[in-house]
C-alpha cells in the first residue's frame, strides 16, 4: 500500500507526515505522534476514551482514519489551554470538584465538555448529560463530572 | 453549584489536614493526559503479545501445530502448554497461602470455558501477532460442558477439574471448588416464630468495566531481571504469584504499578504470567493488552449466585432465625471462591441480631463459564440482595415500618455476633464487637432527606399504570482482613523539610495516594504537598498486600501513620538538640518545630542539621500494620423509585445514601467513592447481565451491549457523609469504598414492592422482568 502524504495541524503545530493509509487516528495520536492523553478503553465507538477535537468538534479517534485529518486541525488534551496560556478551565474544575478519580475517561470527558462549551456557551445540566452519554465512567457515578462541568460553564460566562 | 455534603465530627475538629477536601495529588497530571498508565510509555523493540482463547466450554487438546503460525513475518515466539512449566496456581491475587484452590496453569493441555488461554504469540505488531494467532491449528477433543452450578454439582456431571495435580479442591468430583457450613443452634428452629418467610436470590454474571483494559508490559532491566508494569491492585502478589507460576525466584521479578485506570477488583487478578513467559523466552519487552471483549470474558467477572435464606420473626419484631444458603458460579476455576463465599455470609448475617438459630451453608462450584473473582461488595453484594430483601418482607409480615424493623434489629455498639469468630477468609475469623456506628444517624438522615414517613403515606394510595415508591436497605462491609492483611510505610525527610512517604498499598484511581499523605501531613504537621508519595513499585516501596477488602485506609493508612510517628520522633530529636529543649516540649506544626515558649525551627533546618551537620544520619523509618478487628462501616440506603406498570420500566427517581466511614480522611475523595459504588451497584440493579448463549459463548461482551450507566441515564444520587470515630482507624477512619455497591439491589427492589406491590428476586430488573412479575402477580 502507498504511504498516504498527511498535512494537518495538531495542538496548533503544523505536520507533515507520511503514514499507511491503514492507519487508524487514534494509533497515530498515540504511537506516531507518541500523545498518549488520548485513550483506547474500547476501541469501538462506545465509550469515549479516545475522544479529540477535530475542526472543534468531538470525535471517537478509535473509528477514524488518520488520514480523515487530512487538511484539517487536531485539537487533543494535550493542546488544551486555558486563556492565559494555562490550565484550561475544564481542567481547573476537574480537579476542584473531585470529578477525577481513576482519571482513565478524564481526557474524553474534558474533550466532551469542552466541544459542548464551545458550541453551545449556556448548556444546560440536561444539555451537558445527553453530550456526555457517550463517555463512559466507571468511579465517579458522573456526579462530580457533571458539577465540574457546570463550574466551568459559570466560570467561563462570569 | 456544589455544597459540602460532609459534617465535621466533634472529633476531628482539631485536624489540620485530615478530615479536608485536599486536591488529589495526581489530579493534575491525570486531567492534562500524561502519559502515566501502564501503555502510555514507549519500549524500544516491544513486542505485541495476542492469545489464542479456547472456542469450547470444555475441550482436551489433541494435537497443537503452531508450525504455521511461526511463519508469520515478524512472529518472535509461540507458546503452548508444552513450553510453559506446570505449576498449579491461582490467580487469585491474596494474602499467601492462598485460600483459592491452586487450579490453574499458566497453559494447559486442557480448556475449560469458551475463552481460556490455548496459547500465546509475540510478534513485531500486533497485526502480525493476530494473524499468527489465526494460524495456530489445534484439534481438540470436545467434552460434555456444564454451565449450570447446580447441575455440576450433581453425580455424573462432567468433572472440570479432574486433573492429579491440582491442590486444594475440596470436592473436584463433584465440581466443588469451595464449601463451608456453619450453624449456631440455641434450640430448634423456627419453634419461637411467628412467621417464617423463604424465597431465593438471584444475581447474573456482571462485569467490572475498568475503562482502562488490562494491560502489561514485560522487560528486562540491566541485571537480566523481568520488570512488569502492569495495571494491578496487587503488586506483591503479582510478583509472588508469576514466581510461582514461572519457577522464578522472587527477586527476578520487579513489579512497577503506575496510575491505574480502575480496578475494583478485577485487577486483583495475577494473569501477568503469560506476558513475563513471552519475554523470556523472547528476550524482548512484550506488551500484553486485553481488548474490550477479552476484558469481558477472560479477565474476571462477579460471581453469579442464588442466595436462599430464610428466616422467622416474632410478631413484636425479635428475629428467631436465621439461615442462608448461597450457591456461587466461579467458573472454570476458583479463584476467590472460597472468600467470596465466605463475605456473602460474613458480612451480611452478623447486620441484624438472631436470638436463636443461625445457619449458613456455602458452595462455590465449578462451571465452564468465564472465570469470576474479586469484584467490589465480594459476595456482600450477594449476600445483602437477598437478606435486605428479605428483612422488607419479615417487616411487612408483621406489620411494622421496614426502616423501624431495622431499626430494632441491627447490630449495635458493643455488640458482635458469632459469626465474626466463625467465619473467616481462609482462616478462622476473628472474634470483634461494634466500636464505632453512625447507622442510627445514617438512617435518619436518609429518612430526612427521602421524606420517608410522607411518600410512604402518600404512595400507599395510587392508582393508574405509574406508581411510585420509596425502598430502604441498610450495609455493613468490613475494614480489611483481620490478622491477615498486611500494610508498611516508610517516610524519609529531604532538605527542605518535605518527605518521601512509600508505600506498597495500590492507588488504583481511589485516591489513596493522596488520603495516606493526608495522614502522614497531619502527624508532621506539614501540608500534603510535602509529603511526595510514591506507590507502588516491589523493588522501591514496601510490603502491602494491595487494594482490596476495602484495606488501604484502615491498614496502609494505620501504617503510613505509625511511620509518620516514628519519623516525628526522630524530627522532635533534632529540634531538641537545635532549640536546646527536651523532645517532650516540643510539637510539630506548619513545617517546624515548636515549643511551648514559642521558639522554633523550620523543618529544613532539622533536614540539614541530620543530613550535614551534627550527628548525621537520614530521618528515616519504616512502620507496619495489620488489623486485629475490621470495623464495618455502616450505611443506609433510601431509594425512590417509579413503575410503569405497563411497559415495566423502572425509573430511579432518587437515591439518597449515607455511609458511616468513621472520619473520612477526605470527604471529598469519600463521596466520590461512594458515589462512584453507588451507581455501579444502579448499574446492576437495572441493565447489567452478561449472557451466553446455550454452549457457553458469551453474547454480549461489549460497551455496545453490555449497558452500563452513562451520565444521561444515572439518577440523582446523593451521598452523605456521616461522622463517627473509629478508636482503631487512622484518626478515626473506616473503609468506605465497597459498602456502596451493595445498596442499590436490594433498595430498588423494596421501592418497586412498595410502588407496585411486585417482588423482584433476579437482577437485573429490567422492563421484561419487571413486566412478566407484574402480570404473574397480577398487578395491573
Ligand atoms: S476507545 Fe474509542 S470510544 Fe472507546
Ligand atoms: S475516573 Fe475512572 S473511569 Fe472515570
Amino acid at each position: 500500500m502507498r504511504p498516504f502524504a498527511l498535512k494537518c495541524k495538531v495542538n496548533g503545530l503544523a505536520i507533515e507526515r507520511e503514514i499507511p493509509s491503514s492507519r487508524s487516528l487514534l494509533d497515530f495520536i498515540r504511537e506516531d505522534l507518541g500523545l498518549k492523553g488520548t485513550k483506547e478503553g474500547c476501541g469501538e465507538g462506545e465509550c469515549g476514551a479516545c475522544l479529540v477535537l477535530l475542526d472543534g468538534k468531538a470525535v471517537n479517534s478509535c473509528l477514524m482514519m488518520a488520514v480523515q485529518l487530512h487538511g484539517k486541525e487536531l485539537v487533543t488534551i494535550e493542546g488544551l489551554k486555558g486563556r492565559d496560556g494555562g490550565l484550561h478551565a475544564l481542567q481547573k474544575t476537574f480537579m476542584e470538584e473531585g470529578a477525577v478519580q481513576c482519571g482513565f475517561c478524564t481526557p474524553g470527558l474534558i474533550i466532551a465538555s469542552e466541544a459542548l462549551l464551545r458550541r453551545k456557551p449556556d448548556a444546560t445540566l440536561e444539555d451537558i448529560k445527553q453530550e456526555l452519554t457517550g463517555n463512559l465512567c466507571r468511579c465517579t457515578g458522573y456526579e462530580k463530572v457533571l458539577s465540574a462541568v457546570e463550574k466551568a460553564r459559570d466560570n467561563r460566562n462570569a | 453549584m456544589t455544597v459540602s455534603r460532609t459534617e465535621t465530627s466533634m472529633d476531628a475538629k482539631d485536624l489540620k489536614v485530615v478530615n479536608k477536601p485536599v486536591r488529589k495529588q495526581d489530579a493534575l497530571g491525570l486531567a492534562c493526559g500524561e502519559p502515566v498508565f501502564a501503555d502510555d510509555q514507549e519500549f524500544k523493540g516491544l513486542l505485541h503479545a495476542k492469545l489464542l482463547w479456547s472456542p469450547h466450554a470444555h475441550a482436551r487438546i489433541k494435537k497443537i501445530d503452531v508450525s504455521a503460525a511461526l511463519k508469520v513475518p515478524g512472529v518472535k515466539a509461540v507458546l503452548t502448554y508444552k513450553d510453559v512449566p506446570r505449576v498449579p496456581h491461582t490467580t487469585a491475587g491474596q494474602g499467601y497461602p492462598e485460600p483459592s484452590p491452586y487450579d490453574t496453569y499458566t497453559l494447559d493441555s486442557k480448556v475449560r470455558y469458551v475463552g481460556d488461554r490455548v496459547a500465546a504469540v509475540a510478534a513485531e505488531t500486533p497485526e502480525a501477532a493476530q494473524e499468527a494467532v489465526s494460524k495456530i491449528k489445534v484439534d481438540y477433543e470436545v467434552l460434555p460442558a456444564v454451565l449450570d452450578p447446580f447441575e455440576a454439582m450433581k453425580d455424573g456431571a462432567p468433572v472440570i477439574h479432574d486433573e492429579p495435580d491440582s491442590k486444594n479442591i475440596p470436592d473436584a468430583r463433584r465440581n466443588i471448588a469451595a464449601k463451608f457450613d456453619f450453624e449456631v443452634k440455641n434450640g430448634e428452629w423456627f419453634k419461637e416464630a411467628d412467621h417464617v418467610l423463604e424465597h431465593s436470590w438471584s444475581i447474573p454474571y456482571l462485569q467490572h468495566c475498568a475503562l482502562e483494559p488490562h494491560t502489561s508490559i514485560a522487560y528486562f532491566d540491566n541485571f537480566g531481571r523481568v520488570v512488569l508494569r502492569t495495571s494491578t491492585q496487587v503488586p506483591f502478589h503479582v510478583r509472588r504469584i508469576v514466581a510461582q507460576a514461572l519457577k522464578l525466584p522472587v527477586k527476578k521479578i520487579r513489579v512497577i504499578k503506575p496510575r491505574i485506570g480502575g480496578g475494583f477488583g478485577s485487577k486483583q487478578e495475577v494473569l501477568e504470567d503469560i506476558v513475563a513467559a513471552l519475554a523470556l523466552k523472547t528476550r524482548r519487552p512484550v506488551k500484553l493488552e486485553y481488548t474490550r471483549k477479552e476484558t469481558f470474558v477472560s479477565s474476571r467477572t462477579r460471581h453469579p449466585a442464588v442466595c436462599r435464606m430464610k428466616a422467622g420473626v416474632k410478631n413484636d419484631g425479635t428475629i428467631t432465625d436465621a439461615e442462608m444458603e448461597i450457591t456461587l458460579n466461579t467458573g472454570a476455576y476458583g479463584s476467590h471462591a472460597l472468600t467470596v463465599m465466605m463475605c456473602s455470609g460474613s458480612h451480611t448475617i452478623p447486620m441484624y441480631r438472631v436470638k436463636n438459630n443461625i445457619r449458613f451453608v456455602g458452595r462455590s462450584v465449578y462451571t465452564n463459564m468465564p472465570v469470576a473473582g474479586a469484584y467490589r461488595g465480594y459476595g456482600a453484594t450477594q449476600g445483602f440482595f437477598a437478606w435486605e430483601c428479605l428483612m422488607d418482607m419479615l417487616a411487612e409480615s408483621i406489620g411494622m415500618d421496614p426502616v423501624e424493623f431495622r431499626r430494632r434489629n441491627y447490630i449495635k455498639l458493643g455488640e458482635g455476633s458469632p459469626v465474626f469468630k466463625a467465619m473467616g477468609e481462609g482462616r478462622e475469623g476473628v472474634e470483634q464487637v461494634i466500636t464505632s456506628t453512625g447507622l442510627f444517624e445514617a438512617i435518619q438522615k436518609g429518612m430526612d432527606e427521602i421524606k420517608w414517613a410522607e411518600k410512604r403515606a402518600k404512595y400507599a394510595k395510587q392508582s393508574g399504570p405509574v406508581r411510585r415508591g420509596v425502598g430502604a436497605a441498610c450495609m455493613m462491609q468490613g475494614s480489611g482482613i483481620p490478622e491477615v492483611d498486611m500494610a508498611s510505610a516508610t517516610i524519609k525527610m529531604n532538605e527542605d523539610g518535605s518527605f518521601n512517604l512509600l508505600v506498597g498499598a495500590a492507588d488504583l484511581g481511589t485516591g489513596s495516594d493522596t488520603i495516606l499523605a493526608q495522614i502522614a501531613a497531619e502527624v508532621l504537621g506539614v501540608k500534603t504537598e510535602d509529603i511526595v508519595v510514591t506507590s507502588s513499585d516491589t523493588d522501591v516501596t514496601p510490603f502491602d498486600v494491595g487494594a482490596y477488602a476495602s484495606s488501604t485506609t484502615f491498614i496502609s493508612g494505620g501504617a503510613a501513620k505509625k511511620a509518620a510517628e516514628k519519623v516525628r520522633d526522630m524530627v522532635l530529636a533534632v529540634g531538641a538538640k537545635i532549640l536546646d529543649k527536651k523532645p517532650e516540649a516540643l510539637r510539630l506544626e506548619g513545617g517546624k518545630v515548636v515549643a511551648a515558649d514559642g521558639a522554633s525551627c523550620a523543618l529544613s533546618e532539622v533536614a540539614n542539621t541530620s543530613l550535614y551537620y551534627y550527628d548525621q544520619h537520614q530521618i528515616c523509618a519504616t512502620a507496619s500494620h495489620y488489623g486485629h478487628t475490621s470495623p464495618p462501616p455502616f450505611q443506609a440506603n433510601f431509594a425512590e423509585v417509579e413503575v410503569d406498570t405497563g411497559t415495566g420500566k423502572v425509573k430511579v427517581l432518587d437515591y439518597v445514601s449515607c455511609v458511616d466511614c468513621g472520619t473520612a480522611i477526605n470527604p471529598q475523595l469519600a463521596e466520590g467513592q461512594n458515589d462512584g459504588a453507588v451507581v455501579n451497584g444502579i448499574s446492576h440493579t437495572l441493565s447489567e447481565e452478561l449472557e451466553f448463549s446455550s454452549n457457553g459463548t458469551p453474547l454480549n461482551a461489549s460497551f455496545r451491549r453490555y449497558k452500563i450507566l452513562s451520565a444521561a441515564d444515572t439518577p440523582p444520587v446523593r451521598t452523605f457523609i456521616i461522622p463517627t470515630w473509629e478508636p482503631a482507624g487512622p484518626f478515626g477512619a473506616k473503609s468506605v469504598s465497597e459498602i456502596g455497591i451493595n445498596g442499590p439491589l436490594p433498595a430498588i427492589a423494596n421501592a418497586i414492592y412498595a410502588a407496585c406491590g411486585v417482588r423482584l428476586f433476579d437482577a437485573p430488573f429490567t422492563p421484561d422482568r419487571v413486566l412478566a412479575a407484574i402480570k404473574k402477580a397480577g398487578k395491573r
